[in-house]
């Protein structure tokens, strides 16, 4: 039974091995084998689940043979298992839904390739999720990034090189940032290994000695953090990456690489400068008002797009908002908000992009709004889970969706000067989600059934084209979004649970 | 008539009737768009002009007004970010400890075990070396992937496969293929030199990995002078020349087995210090080349994988091959 | 706190966060790609700056075990030194990574100036 302890070392382990050594074989094995990678790290992140369950408290594991101020260490609770086991989930769906399409959008030769970044960025978001070193954090970080910015550019059509290239320049800024924060952190506390520099930073809250640089650390690391996740300012990288990637990148980099560094921030938030002094330090205001403001602006944005994939990616914006907004609430009720709607958007977000391709296949390629009209009938699989993915965005109940507004509603009733704006930004953004979502909706079940695009391919071809993995993707992907909406109780629990154990 | 019709379209009350009738349009149609079977008479250079600068107002900052106004609050605004964030680090610079004090919070018990008790606990002379690769060898590891990746990435820009269809991925083969034209270069006075150089820089940097825990160097900064080795080889002599030792075969074997075996004893390091196991690697006597446990195989496998990685950059950066 | 008095007790740290202010505004607003290159790098630089300055103390030894002496009290500190050098693999990662995506960029667009490449890219788009 001891031994469960070592699962999530051989999470990280196994993921970077499966890299190295698909760079050495052919796309088909690669695949293979990454598959069957995610499938491990899926049922070895089960099987930690159950041991931090049974254990009931943190669990410290040496990388190393030297303990904590000293040497490497992960660390893992309830939350940080179910996480890893939740992205271990989306990113073997999401490999599963757009295989059929990499093969195409992907040079021949370079597949192999593909699946070399899908692996390092599944390691990387373990490492992410476990480590409890802020440099080993950074090191990491940078992995993800050049695995995204990779998975950007994989499909080469001039259209994700300037792509990727502006998510590499903005992304940047945001490492440059956080790198010379935990430098300054590393400056004043002495430490690296999160635990003692904890301790280090208690006493500088105490004894007052550097508490401008301290506050300086905090502003740094949390803007670090918000540019590259996509805050509202910072976006703009957002739509061109999402919209033009394959199929399976898109849902990837949405669903999952905003979210690692959104989980490391609040760890960094917890374990390192203590949620107290994060709260007096006024930051978390900040990242309220621009949560506030990229929930209506991404939303507004969204509405005046007419390609749909631009669409959904706008509506990440959005997304991201909502989540900075509940850290941004300074309760732990707001926090449980938004890692469970970090969870939410991580399951729609992905859902949508796949099924959404699905609906593209049939519309003779054609990824505008009238272009799908009808598509809903001639593919049903993928416009009902596109139904389900924009029901859910709007807050639908018995969807997961609904579960998270209803937490960042509750969760702003704790905080009497913020309730108002919360509301009203809740209000407001779900009207505005529900006017481009709804629209989409009723647009590919609008028409006479059955009717043909005008120059289409034969229908039942390209229905037949989609494959049996991208319907099993989509169809598990809308039973994991009924999974958060009906059985909510037991994921909130485990999250508040969870962020007890993080401090 | 189509002008109105469009500009009606884009008004607010165009776009309600829009999204009122679910998006579905009459006018359908329309958005299929029928290029007109054009005859060479039809044909005026001036239309084509006309489209062209239409187009570059649209999308030029200088031309449309509200790019360019946006683009002026979007400059002053990082302008004052940047502004900002100087000048907030430069007054929070006056608070920091002092500086090369030995009571600063950095100098702690931390940095006190790495030097007191470094070399009985590693084995290795230089406690820096003894430091990343083996109390803190996760973010080496992890550092030795980034590396990595940033080669599959670059080779997934840069390189380029037989059965290209994209033209301007044949063109680029193409150049490639004239790149090797003028080649050996015949230059006498680099060959010359290069005679006397390269063996000298490939001596110097396997002194360099190999003598990583005992002096300043070690895996990196060798690998990157034998790196730095093989492309002044490659520059005086070509790749006919290079290609005798050195193939896109050996870059793949070198580099695949060095991080396997990074991989694999570092997971064997990790596996028996978390669990406590005794971890059977003789550290040796410090200060001799063959001490210090783990950390000279990783020395070696880290300067393999750096000295191919540069040489592969310099390659797929000059003509997208090996 | 006079100017003279910040240099005098914090010139290495300050002439970084300098550098690290020069090479940020040069990441974030220059134009062309290559100059965006060279702040990243300047940036990154001024972070080594600032570590190996806060390793340094006054009169010790650089850390490799010199005559047998493991007094911690002799040498300066290693872990900055480590740091610097896991940072600059990862500079150097990115950086070629940059710089191969401004190759395919000026292959295709034949200008290093950026705004002047999403300007092509968005007629492109709409064309």
């Amino acid at each position: 039974m001891d031994f469960l302890r070592n699962l999530p070392f051989f999470c990280i382990m196994l993921a970077m091995f499966t890299g190295i050594v698909s760079s050495a074989v052919s796309g088909r094995v690669a695949r293979r084998l990454t598959l069957s990678m995610v499938t491990a790290v899926l049922v070895m992140s089960a099987l930690t689940l159950g041991y931090a369950e049974q254990v009931g408290e943190s669990i410290t594991y040496l990388m190393g043979h030297f303990p904590a101020p000293w040497g490497n260490e992960i660390r893992f609770s309830t939350l940080e298992a179910f996480l890893a086991l939740y992205f271990a989930i989306i990113m073997l769906l999401s490999v599963l839904g757009g295989w059929s399409h990499a093969v195409i959008d992907i040079e021949a030769g370079k597949e192999n390739l593909f699946y070399v970044l899908i692996d390092l960025m599944m390691s990387s978001l373990l490492a992410m999720i476990y480590t409890n070193d802020l440099f080993t954090g950074y090191v990491f970080v940078e992995i993800n990034t050049i695995a995204a910015c990779g998975m950007i550019m994989i499909r080469q059509n001039g259209h994700g090189i300037v792509a990727a290239i502006r998510y590499m320049v903005m992304s940047l800024i945001g490492s440059g940032l956080f790198l010379i924060g935990i430098s300054l952190l590393y400056d004043v506390t002495g430490h690296l290994l999160m635990v003692p520099a904890h301790g280090a930073v208690e006493k500088i809250v105490t004894e007052r000695t550097y508490i401008v640089p301290l506050l300086v650390i905090i502003v740094l690391i949390s803007v670090g953090m918000a540019i590259k996740s996509g805050l509202y300012p910072f976006h703009s990288w957002i739509p061109e990456t999402y919209g033009y990637a394959t199929p399976t990148a898109s849902a990837i980099l949405s669903s999952l690489v905003s979210k690692g560094y959104i989980i490391l921030l609040i760890k960094i938030f917890y374990r390192v400068i203590g949620f107290d002094t994060v709260i007096s330090s006024h930051v978390l205001n900040a990242l309220f008002a621009f949560g506030v403001i990229a929930m209506i602006m991404g939303s507004v944005h969204a509405i005046l797009q007419t390609d749909c994939r631009k669409m959904i990616a706008y509506s990440s914006v959005a997304q991201i908002g909502y989540i900075y907004m509940g850290i941004g609430l300074g309760t732990k009720a707001g926090m449980v908000a938004a890692v469970f709607h970090l969870l939410t958007h991580a399951a729609t977000k992905s859902l949508l992009f796949i099924s959404a391709v699905g609906l593209y296949e049939v519309s003779d390629g054609r990824t505008d709004y009238l272009g799908l009209r009808n598509a809903g009938f001639r593919n049903r699989v993928a416009g009902l889970a596109f139904s389900v993915g924009a029901l859910s965005m709007v807050g639908f109940p018995m969807l997961s969706g609904f579960i998270s507004k209803y937490l960042f509603a509750t969760a702003a009733l704790e905080k009497p000067h913020k309730m108002l704006i919360t509301l009203a930004a809740l209000i407001i953004s779900t009207v505005l989600n529900a006017i481009y979502f709804l629209r989409q909706v009723v647009t590919i079940y609008s028409g006479r059934p059955g009717e043909a695009v005008s120059t289409g391919r034969f229908i039942k071809e390209a229905i037949a084209e989609s494959t049996f993995s991208e319907r099993f993707a989509s169809i598990a992907l809308v039973l994991l979004n009924l999974f958060l909406g009906l059985f909510s109780e037991v994921v909130i629990n485990l999250i508040s649970r969870g962020l007890d154990l993080f401090a | 008539m189509s002008r109105i019709r469009d500009n009606y379209k884009s008004s607010p009350a165009g776009r309600f009737e829009a999204w009122y009738k679910d998006g579905y349009d009459p006018m359908d149609d329309r958005m299929d768009i029928h290029i007109p079977a054009q005859t060479e008479e039809d044909y005026d250079p001036t239309d084509v002009i006309a489209g062209l600068d239409l187009e570059d107002t649209v999308y030029d900052r200088t031309a449309n007004k509200a790019l360019r106004i946006s683009g002026y609050i979007y400059k002053i605004l990082s302008v004052v970010l940047c502004v900002v964030m100087i000048g907030v680090l430069i007054w929070m610079v006056q608070y920091l400890p002092a500086f090369g004090q030995p009571d600063n919070p950095v100098n702690n018990e931390v940095s006190a075990r790495y030097i007191g008790s470094g070399v009985q606990e590693t084995g290795a002379i230089n406690f820096v070396t003894g430091m990343i690769l083996d109390y803190r060898a996760f973010d080496t590891f992890g550092e030795s992937c980034v590396l990595f990746i940033a080669t599959i990435c670059v080779q997934i820009l840069l390189r380029y496969d037989e059965g290209e269809k994209d033209p301007e991925n044949v063109r680029r083969r193409h150049q490639a293929a004239t790149d090797r034209l003028f080649e050996p270069k015949n230059d006498i006075i680099l060959q010359k030199v290069s005679v006397v150089l390269v063996p000298l820089l490939f001596i110097f940097g396997i002194y360099i990995i190999l003598n990583g825990h005992l002096s300043p160097g070690g895996g990196f900064s060798g690998g990157a002078v034998i790196g730095a080795g093989l492309i002044l080889y490659l520059c005086s002599y070509g790749y006919s020349k290079t290609e005798r030792f050195f193939t896109i075969r050996t870059f793949r074997i070198i580099s695949l087995a060095a991080l396997i075996t990074y991989c694999l004893a570092k997971s064997y390091s990790f596996y028996t210090g978390a669990n406590h196991l005794e971890s059977h690697i003789p550290l040796g006597t410090p200060g001799a080349i063959l001490s210090s446990g783990l950390i000279l195989v990783l020395n070696i496998c880290v300067g393999s994988v750096v000295a191919c990685t540069m040489y592969a950059f310099y390659t797929l950066f000059r003509k997208g091959d090996f | 706190m006079s100017i003279g008095v910040l240099f005098s007790s914090h010139l290495e740290e300050t002439v970084a966060m300098i550098l690290f202010g020069i090479g940020f505004s040069l990441l974030l607003l220059n134009r062309n790609l290559i100059k965006k290159i060279m702040g990243l790098n300047i940036m990154d630089t001024a972070v080594y700056l600032f570590l190996t300055a806060k390793g340094y103390i006054y009169g010790r030894m650089v850390p490799i075990l010199t005559d047998g002496i493991t007094d911690p009290n002799a040498y300066t500190n290693p872990i900055p030194d480590g740091l610097v050098l896991t940072g600059i693999v990862v500079s150097v990662s990115v950086s070629a990574l940059l710089l191969s995506l401004t190759i395919r960029l000026y292959d295709r667009y034949h200008t290093l100036d950026l705004d002047k490449i999403i300007m092509e890219w968005r007629k492109e788009e709409d064309a």
